[in-house]
């Protein structure tokens, strides 16, 4: 175990200090005050584990490959940008653009998320990304989903549990919500349907690791209707310039 | 060198903003610190600060910070201004020799207000004549530009990073109740000291992270009210269309941010029957003055700041609060560089402003304590 202060670092320095201790097998890393440094955990792999206390900077765990990020405080923009595998955890909001084009691993947000959250997702066989926000989320959730599973639990139970334009382009994935959605908010590609015993078994597991990391009840989140999008076909578009 | 609307360099930007809505005054050492946080979302090509608050001793007059590129551009400036308006005070502005800004034209202030004999044969309020004082100059004298003209407030800005910048004017030394920074990343053209942020026309600052692509049909939609862009930059406009809204029409503010970042129609087709008049006619009446493309963006104005995106949010910004602190970045972390716990944060959702005013009742206590007599 290795404890940075990050305070006054700059965001190149202190990422070369993470990279090393990361490819020489550390296992956990701590990082104290960080504050606004981008790019912590970007193009890494392994199965260190970072703690940051603060507020880390924009694009954190882009193309990251495998790790474990847990931020006790709020994230920014741009997490996980085009993730491969890992796990991130963040204990408070997270920004816009959260999870763009994610191929693998899961985020974890225990509060609510900005606009542009999981857009372009895909999965391939074993390797389906999944996020999982505690709160509400922005216009444009799952904006040209591919694949993957998006869960939105508003626990606040806001008024709008996500925004406009929700799986806009949809053609792959799933998005879960725990409540129900206008029809207005849904792209014309989606379908709205209750849950049923299988989509309940698998987003049980996604729920545990939440409550786990959160320290939330778990029947009294599963204890409430939810209601699942998918796409109508994986060629929304294919007849368009047909 | 080629100047604004020349030259196009496609690329972002940081914005900051925090007030004290007590009015009480605190040093621009505060935003400096907020905005060089964000150090790297600016390119070096432009950084400024807007001040309010900070010339208490001559708060009735406009200030105006003036550009310089030689002493002959200074000179028939004075002449016009010194027919049109008793000067004060005349002084260079005080800055610092620094390693990281160069090539500074001559800066100069002026606390001035309109000789009374000019302002009646004009027809003109004092605010009309001063922004017909600014336009002349900023159009028709090469080599001269106002980059500031409100009262008890002033704009600081360079070509350079914002933190150099804020070095270079000595700002800690100043002390002010609001503080508007931004750091530059030119979008479409090269930076120069004109063309950094913020804008400013009388006590209207903005600063701005985006592109306004609707900056050809606001400017033709301004100019039939007598504002005369002079830079090509897109955020000029929205310094114009905030005088335009708040000063001459006097909407209020909540509906000034809804012309800027109107609803979309469909939202206007899901309102209650009340409100689909309003948006409506506002839609109809505003239409070109709407702010289309993103942006993130702080206005000031001498109650407050109003900080607003895009309506599909495609630039960043949070707000923070704590106790009689107001705070709004492009991210958290320019905020809590400078305010360690702040009570509340959040990210505001496209279209819907922050609004950050000074609070009225203490000084509606201060008027009725001084009014008492008998």
């Amino acid at each position: 175990m290795k404890t940075i202060n990050a305070s006054g670092i700059h965001y190149r320095a202190l990422n070369e200090i993470i990279k090393e201790l990361v490819r020489s097998g550390e296992d956990i890393i701590n990082l104290k005050n960080v504050n606004g440094q981008r790019y912590i955990g970007v193009n890494l792999s392994g199965i260190t584990k970072i703690n940051i206390e603060g507020t880390p900077g924009n694009d954190m765990a882009a193309f990251m490959d495998g790790l474990t990020i847990e931020v006790f405080g709020n994230g920014q923009d741009a997490i996980g940008n085009t993730m491969n595998d890992g796990n991130i955890i963040i204990h408070g909001h997270a920004g816009d653009v959260i999870g763009y084009g994610m191929r693998g691993g899961s985020i974890y947000i225990k509060d609510s998320v900005g606009y542009r959250v999981g857009i372009h997702m895909k999965e391939y066989k074993d390797k389906v990304p999944v996020i999982v926000i505690g709160g509400n989320a922005g216009d444009f959730l799952g904006e040209y989903m591919a694949g993957g599973c998006i869960i939105v639990l508003n626990l606040k139970n806001d008024e709008d549990i996500v925004g406009e334009y929700c799986g806009t382009g949809m053609h792959g994935g799933v998005i879960y919500l725990r409540g129900d959605v206008e029809d207005y908010k849904l792209g014309k590609e989606v379908i709205k349907e209750e849950i049923d015993d299988r989509d309940y078994v698998f987003i049980q597991k996604y729920v545990e690791n939440f409550c786990q990391y959160f320290d939330y009840d778990f029947q009294k989140i599963m204890d409430h209707s939810f209601v699942k999008l998918y796409p109508i076909g994986k060629r929304p578009y294919g007849n368009m310039y047909a | 060198m080629l100047k604004e609307g020349y030259v196009r360099i496609p690329s972002g930007c940081a914005i900051s903003g925090i007030i004290d809505r007590t009015g009480r005054l605190f040093s621009g050492q505060s935003i400096a610190d907020s905005i060089a946080t964000m150090h790297d979302r600016s390119n070096g090509l432009g950084g400024g600060f807007a001040a309010y608050g900070i010339y208490p001793d001559f708060k009735d007059y406009f200030a105006f910070h003036v550009f310089y590129d030689d002493l002959i551009a200074k000179q028939e400036t004075e002449n016009i201004l010194k027919a049109n308006y008793i000067v004060a005070l005349e002084e260079k502005i005080p800055t610092r020799k620094t390693a990281h800004i160069k090539n500074a034209p001559l800066i100069y202030r002026y606390f001035a207000i309109p000789r009374p004999e000019r302002l009646k044969l004009s027809e003109l309020d004092e605010n009309e004549f001063t922004i017909k004082f600014v336009f002349n100059i900023n159009s028709n004298i090469p080599g001269a530009y106002v980059f500031s003209s409100g009262k008890n407030m002033g704009v600081f800005k360079a070509v350079g990073y914002p933190e150099d910048v804020a070095n270079f004017y000595k700002l800690e030394s100043y002390k002010g109740y609001m503080w508007l920074a931004h750091g530059r990343f030119p979008t479409n053209t090269p930076g120069w000291w004109g063309g950094a942020h913020p804008f400013n026309l009388l006590n209207i600052s903005v600063v701005h992270n985006g592109e306004l692509s609707s900056y050809d049909t606001n400017r033709k939609y301004l100019e039939e009210f007598g504002y005369i862009c002079t830079l090509q930059t897109d955020t000029e406009v929205a310094v114009y269309i905030f005088d335009l809204l708040l000063r001459k029409h006097g909407l209020p503010i909540e509906l000034a941010c809804k012309v800027v970042a109107s609803p979309l129609w469909k939202q206007v087709d899901r309102m209650s029957p009340k409100e689909k008049i309003l948006y409506t006619n506002l839609k109809i009446i505003y239409r070109r003055a709407l702010l289309n493309g993103p942006f993130s963006m702080i206005i000031a104005y001498e109650d407050g700041f109003i900080a607003i995106n895009d309506r599909i949010k495609l630039r960043p910004l949070t707000a923070a609060k704590k106790g009689d602190m107001i705070y709004v970045a492009s991210e958290e972390a320019a905020i809590r560089q400078v305010c360690k716990n702040p009570e509340s944060v959040w990210m505001p959702r496209g279209g819907e402003p922050v609004i950050a005013e000074l609070i009225r009742e203490n000084e509606k206590e201060m008027y009725s304590t001084k009014e008492v007599t008998a």
